[in-house]
């Protein structure tokens, strides 16, 4: 009986969250391109970026829900996925800017101009085409993660090991993009983008559909965590989060379960990277930063583990208010607040905030609806002694 | 300036020891031998009434007799001349000497003088006799009374190998007594007479010799220099004497690259250590152990505020006081992050490790907020500043102190938790936890010191790192990875573990440097660590045991 109603509840919170973000997606654009500027309820265009950089934040959250919170992977290395998958829109931003940059290169961009480079290095050939980056935008960290899980889980590097190690993987492509005979524009990394797929990147239009796209891609990451936590590989993972070795012992490949799932999240990061560079307008080394990958995964824990929603929600919580107290005249006490964030989360609300909800609502509910079969079923079988 | 003069006083009238007769015999010998002045009692003291003259010609005279006489007072003298410090009087053709500090004493003999007598003005100088006041400092420094200024100006010498130094160097080396500057004196000489187009190949050929014994940089670049055009027996001489230094020099760079390595090794251990006692004993994950680390390091700088503004006499003790107090400060917020954090989280690491970021993060806007986000000023005391050679190596003193503190800290903490009763119920937690409890030891009570421990130790790193890095609120999370990586790679709940990690990673990382840069390096360490942990997914050291995780 529990699980039935579980799903259920489940099924309907998750439908009530689509619609939200699929209204969202609709109004926001709407409200900014048709209602006349200063208009009480028009937003404004940076507020469709802004709103734009949540929702890409958003899906990187799932995408670490999807591996912590339902197979206890905790990865810190997140957000080297989500540069990379930046990097490679960003390269194709690059290559769109053309002759228009301040050397007037047609062929290099103007930092290669600017460092001496003869000609195009070999690995940013095909970024002149759009299909060509929007398939490395998955292939590039979808191969990292398939090559470091690969070598991970087969040797069984579990906890905080798998942690650590994440956080020095993203730590040691943080040093490399650093330098600037790397080819990816050192520490100034990628800007001053000028257009993509022929819009202006910076008109209302372009911006607008980014966001939709962005939304897009948020429900469409929901719907694929979804179908793949219900399924019956998701029960493995589940089990593989909760007794990794005993579900070895019954027959399943931990390791293989752990690869995929770990592939698909760092895809779905890289898809976030990807929406999130044209609208910030830039992406350089700092977003490989260690401490870029633990934030993130401090969204999925406000916001609540294991539940895809929570993920979605803390990401958009803890960000709002980061810019809300960043841009105020508490910004020296924004640190404090996120570490105190960070230490009363684990200890006072280890849930986070969809979890607390459920833990308090689903009994609730769940009693409602037994009290109201129960009620019927008495109604049937059993004459009211009243009458 | 003034115990040359003191000493000069004394070895002229009464030449007291066999040291100063010597030297007055060299000297006079030297100066018949070279510019035929008769042997008057005093030719230093004619040459100096010549500036009194106001001539010119004689004052030309003048520095070049002074520059070659050999006295003390020389040097004083011409670098007076050269800032209009140097004054004759024309009546009494006595010279006088303005110091820098205001005294004046007697050019001719040292002595003080109350003042200036009425008619003394400043020798005048025109463009000619600046130049050649230029030259005689140059070859003055060569006969500088303080050898280690001796030395420098025959580095120079041995650098330029200007034939013109030649006949001073030959005096200088003649009456030369202190063995480091004879020695560097030969080697200016041999470097002239290599260069020299009339030397004979014996000579050439013993030059070479002397050189090569020399073996450094400057060696090498000075016989490589030599260029095809020299006799052949000469260049067979010197392309074998090049390759010889070169190979000895390769040598030596392994030798260096090895020092590094131990100093970055000791450096990593230092940080690594606490982070070693508190993942290995606890299994606790501290992302704030960098932070500890800081915290030691900004108690050292407040401990030397409170020296420099106190008692100014103690600065070089600073660093004794501050090791205790940064233990004791760092060990107790230790034990109250503890008691108020982490003991409700065990068994949940992942949750230890973000609360304990979070807490990072609230320590160092701590910091920030009260010391600034700019760098502090830690100083040096004089007994780690400074630096000595080692063959073709130089070794600062910081770095050796840093490493003999790391491995006096090791055997301190090794012993401790050897022979010591928290040691032992510490030891007892980490194999085994819950038989420990069962024998009645107070599992909770030695979670807390253990992590006081932990951090007190992070904090004595935070003295010692405070000597060769910023101290800065970024501090600590510049080594929380590579100390992460230290306990990884040596493997957890084994300090010998830590120390082969820390210094293997050290050593690797500057052996790598040379190749591949320091930023590849780095990444190479990296990766390597991270295929290392596959095949040894518990380190190098790991404790052997039956458990195993969920």
């Amino acid at each position: 009986m529990t699980p039935h109603v579980l799903t259920r509840s489940l099924d309907r919170s998750a439908t009530v969250f689509l619609l939200i973000v699929a209204g969202l997606g609709v109004l926001i654009p709407l409200s900014n391109l048709l209602l006349p500027s200063g208009s009480m309820f028009q937003v404004p265009t940076y507020l469709v970026a802004l709103f734009g950089k949540y929702v890409c934040y958003a899906i990187l959250a799932l995408s670490i829900d999807l591996i912590w919170g339902y197979c206890g992977i905790l990865s810190l290395g997140h957000g080297a996925f989500f540069a990379l998958g930046g990097y490679a829109m960003g390269m194709y931003l690059m290559r769109q800017i053309g002759s228009r940059g301040v050397y007037g290169n047609p062929v290099l961009p103007d930092f290669m101009v600017f460092l001496n480079y003869p000609s195009l290095p070999w690995y940013w050939y095909g970024f002149d085409m759009f299909w060509f980056a929007a398939l490395m935008v998955l292939v590039v960290p979808g191969l990292l993660a398939f090559c470091f899980g690969w070598l991970a889980f087969r040797s069984r590097v579990t906890g905080v090991y798998l942690s650590i190690i994440t956080q020095a993987m993203t730590y040691a492509l943080l040093l490399a993009f650093f330098r600037n005979d790397f080819g990816f524009g050192g520490n100034n990394g990628l800007t001053d983008f000028k257009d993509i797929l022929g819009f202006n990147v910076q008109a209302d239009g372009t911006r607008a559909a980014l966001f939709i796209l962005s939304c897009l891609a948020l429900i469409i990451a929901f719907l694929i965590c979804r179908a793949v936590v219900t399924s019956k590989l998701g029960k493995v993972l589940i089990a593989i989060r909760d007794a990794e070795s005993r579900t070895r012992f019954l027959g399943y490949r931990v390791e293989s379960y752990k690869l995929f799932v770990f592939t698909l999240s760092a895809c779905m990061a890289g898809v976030a990277g990807a929406l999130y560079v044209p609208q910030v307008g830039i992406i350089n080394p700092g977003e490989f930063a260690p401490g870029n990958s633990i934030e993130a995964v401090i969204w999925v824990a406000v916001g609540g583990r294991g539940t895809l929603i929570g993920a979605a929600l803390g990401a958009i919580v803890v960000n709002y208010a980061k810019t809300v107290f960043t841009s105020g005249p508490l910004a020296p006490y924004w640190l404090f607040m996120l570490g105190a964030l960070f230490i009363l989360v684990t200890l006072l609300l280890p849930k986070g905030i969809i979890g607390t909800f459920n833990a308090w609502y689903e009994p609730w509910s769940a009693k409602r609806l037994m009290a109201e079969s129960a009620a019927r079923e008495d109604g049937v079988n059993e004459p009211n002694p009243a009458e | 300036m003034s115990p040359p003069s003191f000493y000069f006083r004394r070895g002229r009238t009464v030449p007291a020891n066999v040291f100063d007769r010597l030297r007055a015999l060299v000297l006079s010998v030297f100066l018949i031998a070279a510019f035929a002045v008769p042997a008057l009692a005093g030719p230093f003291e004619d040459a100096v009434a010549k500036f009194a003259n106001d001539e010119f010609s004689d004052t030309d005279e003048a520095i070049g007799l002074i520059a070659s006489s050999g006295n003390a007072l020389a040097f004083p003298i011409i670098s007076a001349l050269q800032d209009g410090r140097l004054s004759a009087d024309p009546e009494s053709k006595k010279v006088f000497v303005t110091q820098a500090d205001g005294k004046i004493i007697d050019a001719a003999t040292g002595a003080a003088v109350a003042s200036l007598p009425a008619g003394a003005s400043a020798v005048r100088l025109n463009n000619r006799l600046r130049r050649t006041v230029e030259a005689a400092l140059g070859s003055l420094t060569l006969l500088s009374p303080d050898p280690a200024k001796r030395i420098a100006a025959a580095q120079q010498v041995f650098k330029s190998h200007d034939e013109a130094a030649l006949p001073v160097i030959d005096g200088a080396l003649a009456k030369e007594t202190n063995k480091a500057a004879k020695s560097a004196f030969a080697e200016a000489r041999a470097a002239i007479l290599l260069y020299k187009s009339d030397a004979s190949d014996a000579e050439k050929l013993e030059s070479i010799a002397i050189i090569k014994a020399r073996g450094d940089q400057e060696a090498l670049a000075l016989l490589t220099g030599l260029g095809s055009d020299a006799p052949p027996l000469v260049a067979q001489a010197a392309s074998s004497a090049i390759s010889a230094i070169q190979s000895n020099l390769a040598l030596w760079s392994m030798v260096q690259n090895a020092w590094y390595g131990l100093s970055l090794g000791s450096v990593l251990l230092l940080a690594a250590i606490g982070l070693a006692i508190t993942f290995g004993v606890m299994g606790v994950i501290n992302m704030a152990h960098g932070e500890m680390v800081m915290i030691g390091a900004y108690t050292t700088f407040v401990v030397q505020e409170v020296i420099r503004t106190r008692y100014p006499g103690l600065f070089d003790y600073s660093l004794l006081m501050a090791v205790p107090l940064a233990f004791l400060v760092a060990g107790a917020l230790g034990v109250v992050i503890e008691r108020s954090i982490i003991r409700f989280l065990y068994g949940r690491p992942l949750e230890t490790l973000l609360a304990t970021w979070g807490l990072s993060l609230v320590l160092q806007q701590a910091v920030r907020t009260a010391f600034g986000p700019t760098n502090r000023e830690v100083g040096n005391p004089s007994w780690m500043s400074g630096a000595f050679e080692l063959g073709q190596i130089t070794i600062t003193y910081n770095r050796l102190w840093i490493l003999c503190f790391t491995l006096a800290v090791f055997a301190i903490l090794l012993a401790m938790l050897r022979y010591t009763a928290l040691g032992l119920e510490m030891r007892a937690v980490t194999q085994n936890r819950r038989m420990a409890a069962s024998m009645g030891i107070a599992t909770s009570r030695v979670d807390a010191l253990t992590f006081g421990l932990g951090s007190g130790i992070a904090g004595i790193a935070g003295v010692a790192l405070s000597q060769i890095d910023n101290v800065s609120p970024n501090l600590g999370q510049s080594y929380i990875i590579d100390s992460f990586m230290v306990v990884v790679f040596g493997g957890v709940g084994n300090l010998w573990g830590t120390l082969v990690g820390a210094f293997t990673l050290g050593i690797a990382n500057k052996f790598l440097e040379p190749v591949a840069g320091a930023v590849l390096g780095k990444i190479a360490i990296l990766v390597l660590i991270i295929l290392f942990i596959q095949k040894r997914p518990r380190g190098l050291f790991a404790l052997k045991g039956r458990a195993i995780e969920a």
